[in-house]
């Protein structure tokens, strides 16, 4: 709790930082100031679509998605487990530091170092974030990266499971 | 029920973009100074001399870096259109996201000292991978 807020405020002063920079840059040269305003300006009304559409996706996630089923579906055999564990990745939502605990808790069940590994590696793929990732940089640059950082996710998941054997 | 649950979830959507609009405002004002401040053959300098060289260099500040996956999205974008290649801008997004250098006592405490380091390491090593990759098969594609 004490980090949350530690890291709101720090977030605040990120922003209270950055307006200063622009208060002296209109200080020191008014027509740069102007430029980077216009540019922001611009990029807001690019982007506020897409936070609404992000915004969807969330409620959509948040909804379905919740630790009690990932822990379900972690259960399944052979490949079925690596398509779970790869969709649990991907469908996780919220902060990393809340799934450390049910990690732990996997772990301690049996459930393999490399298992936890893909599933921390695709958490990396937000489907709710992918509309802006499309518009920085379009749906085949986002279908392809997403294709290779899943079967990226599934190498490393079995290096560590070869690396790190849970003792048993 | 149905209803009770929607609006428990859009609260927490809600709620989660709420605290990142500081940041994303904070990340888009910074962003927008770019441009203006460095030009773009700064970053062609930087970058731009070879695919691998500029995996590593983008995944290296890729895993220094923390925060939201959209933060990385947003200034991997503004950084490619200022120049910047797509191998070092992938490599970047991808170490954001894989890489936790911050949380790594944490996940270290939680999962494992040797897992945490083996995880980040190799983590690091399939950012440059997955920007080869990528980058090679959008060529060909």
């Amino acid at each position: 709790m004490k980090n949350r807020s530690k890291k709101t405020r720090g977030i605040l002063y990120f922003l209270v930082a950055v307006i200063l920079v622009y208060i002296i840059l209109a200080f020191i040269n008014f027509n740069l100031f102007l430029s980077s305003l216009k540019f922001f300006c611009n990029l807001i009304i690019q982007i506020v679509p897409i936070l609404i559409l992000v915004f969807i996706l969330m409620v959509i996630a948040n909804y379905f998605i919740t630790p009690k089923f990932i822990t379900k579906h972690f259960r399944e055999p052979g490949i079925k487990k690596w398509i779970f564990i790869i969709i649990g990745g991907i469908l996780s939502t919220g902060p990393i530091f809340m799934w450390y605990p049910l990690l732990a808790e996997l772990k301690e069940k049996g459930i393999g170092y490399g298992y936890l590994a893909t599933f921390l590696y695709n958490r990396a793929i937000k489907i709710p974030l992918l509309p802006v990732a499309i518009f920085y940089f379009g749906l085949k640059y986002v279908i392809v990266l997403t294709i290779v950082m899943i079967f990226v996710s599934i190498i490393q998941g079995i290096i560590i499971n070869r690396i790190l054997p849970l003792d048993r | 029920m149905i209803i009770d649950k929607l609006k428990k979830s859009a609260i927490k959507a809600f709620k989660s973009l709420y605290k990142m609009l500081p940041l994303i405002l904070g990340i888009l004002l910074l962003v927008s100074l770019i441009p203006v401040l460095i030009p773009k053959s700064f970053y062609v300098r930087f970058f731009q001399k070879n695919p691998i060289l500029d995996s590593v260099i983008g995944s290296i500040i890729g895993s220094i870096s923390a925060g939201s996956p959209i933060t990385s999205y947003i200034l991997g974008g503004e950084f490619l259109k200022d120049g910047v290649s797509l191998f070092a801008v992938t490599a970047f997004i991808v170490a954001w996201v894989t890489v936790g250098i911050i949380q790594l006592p944490a996940e270290s405490l939680i999962l494992g000292k040797k897992f945490a380091i083996i995880r980040n390491a190799t983590s690091f090593l399939f950012a440059i991978i997955i920007a080869l990759i990528t980058v090679f098969l959008l060529n060909v594609m």
